[in-house]
């Protein structure tokens, strides 16, 4: 069922390498139409080196990337059905708005008459609700402006995917939520893929319907946002995306990824586990900031330690709490006047968790991990 | 001090060196030629005070160095644009970074030999005993390069060229290069790129480089005399002459006063030209 008309993109092998140094290791994977996937990782990680190869304005040193089931070897970035928003939007600063909207329309062969051209550059400037703004000139817009303006010289010519290269990275908090959102509708309207770059893990999540985790030039993770969340693949996505407390761990009985451990101040408990770990074996455990229950100090055997910073977010608040033998974690919980008052630093606090939240990776994972490729296909 | 006082006196400072000079040794002359330019000739030379456009009505007198120079100079200007393009374009956008440093100081390197010098060197080249003389040597028909037209282009050119290619090599390296990408994401073939982007971003340095030569070839006096002869001769020749050979004061003095106001008349056009094209007003190339 997943043919090779479903798919928009697809990697095969895809290598790049310069000089010594390898940008990219072989990677395979496949976007369906309409998606909207997100390239998430840390700066160098080979995430905008792959968006480029899809453009066209790098050439992979080896393997091939298709557009729409073609071979895009040797085909030059103007004549690839995609566009792109360019971070900083390259926005052409001799031409006003209507002129840099037009700019893709003006290459189209045969040519359109001038009054299809103002046509459906009227009708791009509305759909990024920059309707009446075609006379301004590009230094005149503020950030936000101008990023509508890339986003609709980009969509004018109806590409079949739309590559995103750090769109909402120069634009305020604010901005960017409502961007986000615009983002998103626009996607859906139109039934585009939409290809995004971003270091933003929050983007990614919040934005895409498929996030692709890349990590030294390799595909570490890929899958849902809450499957990334939830479930991720290894220590590296486990702390990239997300916060999350790290604690020392050891293996005392693992049944099919689900063990029991033993964490470094003694106490016993029961984790999933990924990855090939048998008892014994040194684990790092993973446990989200809202995974942790906060309540009064009851005695006993539980977890217990003192708050030493509030952070109040708002709806919620984070607590770094000192807890001996562990060190300091952190917890999310909601706000409420009646916690409020009972949570205050240098109080003394309990906390629980579910059996099922610790998540164990193997503690030298980055190193074991290497491997040669990242197989993954996601079929729709 | 108010700091308003403060700053107009920090500015008043910067400025005052540069002004004095320009006071003193721009716009007194300037006045004293003007002056001179409505006066008369003294019976033995020099000049003697008057009121009279006389000078100015007589301009037409000198019309063929107007004419070289009127042709010639932008002419001159006009071909070193379309030969120091290529070459800052390859500088700014094709070669290896790691060479360009030495080819940016290959161009600049011949102004640290005088041009006098250097267009001597064309004299013998053109001249009787240079091409001509070779030509002969394998069996061509004679010809003559010196003392033409063509000889004085070349050696404006020659001159000139590095003159050109800075201005226009900066503005190339300056461009931002995403633009280009920009254009071809957006189907623009690599031809259609260089006339909607490169170009048009080009265009300020193109016009820095031709008011540049413009201006200075306007007054050139030094190629025409060794190249030219005494044949084609510029407004530049026709001042030396009258100055310093018939003493004719008013009357150097009116076509120095035309010149200027030749120049400040074609600058103003280049200006308005640049100004349109990289403007706001888009001015479709292609």
């Amino acid at each position: 069922m997943a043919g090779q008309q479903t798919l928009d993109i697809e990697f095969r092998g895809v290598s790049k390498r310069y000089g010594d140094v390898t940008a990219v290791h072989p990677t395979d994977f496949a976007v369906p139409k309409g998606a909207f996937i997100a390239l998430l990782g840390p700066s160098g990680c080979g995430k905008t080196t792959c968006l480029r190869m899809i453009g066209g304005f790098e050439q992979p040193s080896s393997g091939q990337v298709l557009i729409g089931g073609a071979d895009m070897a040797d085909v030059p970035p103007y004549r690839r059905p995609v566009n792109m928003v360019f971070q900083h939007y390259a926005l052409f600063p001799h031409f006003d708005v209507s002129a840099n909207v037009a700019y893709g329309l003006r290459q189209v062969r045969p040519r359109l008459t001038s009054s299809e051209i103002a046509r459906r550059t009227a009708d791009a400037l509305a759909m990024v609700q920059l309707a009446g703004f075609g006379a301004r000139k590009v230094h005149e817009l503020s950030g936000g402006q101008q990023q509508r303006v890339a986003l609709a010289r980009a969509l004018v010519n109806r590409p079949s995917v739309l590559l995103l290269d750090e769109p909402l990275a120069a634009l305020d908090k604010k901005l960017r939520t409502d961007m986000q959102i615009e983002l998103q509708n626009l996607q859906r309207e139109l039934g585009i893929t939409f290809v995004l770059v971003t270091h933003d893990q929050e983007e990614a999540l919040s934005m895409s319907d498929v996030v692709c985790v890349m990590n030294g030039g390799r595909i570490v993770q890929l899958g849902a946002p809450d499957e990334i969340y939830d479930r991720p693949a290894d220590r590296f996505v486990a702390a990239f995306v997300g916060k999350t407390n790290f604690l020392d761990g050891t293996v005392l009985a693992n049944a099919n990824g689900a063990a029991r451990l033993r964490l470094s101040n003694g106490m016993e408990v029961s984790a999933r586990v990924s990855g090939d770990v048998s008892a014994g074996a040194d684990v790092a455990v993973s446990l989200r900031p809202e995974a942790l229950r906060l309540g009064a100090p009851a005695g006993g055997t539980g977890l217990s330690g003192i708050i030493r910073n509030r952070i109040f977010l708002g709806s919620t608040a984070e607590y770094a709490i000192e807890v001996p033998l562990l060190g300091t974690l952190l917890a999310t919980a909601d706000h409420s006047a009646a916690q409020s008052d009972l949570l205050r630093p240098g109080d003394p606090v309990a906390i629980s968790f579910n059996p099922g939240a610790p998540l164990a990776f193997p503690a030298s994972d980055n190193k074991t991990r290497q491997r040669e490729s990242s197989h993954v296909q996601i079929v729709s | 001090m108010s700091s308003a006082a403060r700053k107009r006196l920090v500015t008043a400072l910067l400025l005052a060196p540069a002004a004095v000079w320009l006071f003193l040794f721009l716009v007194l002359p300037f006045i004293a030629i003007v002056v001179f330019s409505l006066g008369e000739r003294a019976p033995a030379g020099g000049y003697q005070p008057a009121l009279t456009l006389a000078q100015y009505a007589n301009l037409p007198a000198r019309a063929a160095a107007f004419w070289n120079t009127l042709v010639l100079a932008p002419a001159g200007a006009l071909a070193c644009l379309l030969i120091a393009y290529p070459v800052a374009y390859y500088l700014a956008i094709k070669v290896l970074p790691q060479r360009r440093l030495l080819l940016v100081a290959l161009i600049i390197i011949p102004f640290w030999t005088s041009l006098l010098i250097r267009t001597y060197a064309w004299m013998y080249i053109l001249g009787g005993r240079g091409i001509p003389a070779f030509l002969e040597l394998v069996g061509l028909p004679d010809v003559r390069l010196i003392n033409t037209p063509g000889a004085v282009l070349l050696g404006i050119v020659y001159g000139y060229l590095p003159l050109m290619i800075l201005p226009i090599y900066i503005s190339l390296e300056r461009l931002d290069r995403r633009l280009l990408e920009a254009s071809a994401d957006l189907g623009a073939t690599p031809f259609s790129t260089f006339f909607s982007v490169t170009l048009r971003l080009s265009l300020p340095g193109m016009m820095t480089g031709f008011s540049l030569v413009l201006i200075l070839l306007l007054g050139e006096y030094l190629i025409p005399t060794l190249l030219g002869g005494g044949k084609v001769f510029f407004i530049g020749n026709a001042l030396v002459d009258l100055f310093l050979q018939s003493r004719n004061w008013p009357f150097g003095s009116a076509i120095a006063v035309a010149l200027v106001g030749i120049a400040v008349v074609l600058l103003l056009a280049a200006n308005r030209i640049t100004a349109r094209l990289s403007g706001a007003r888009q001015v479709d190339l292609l």
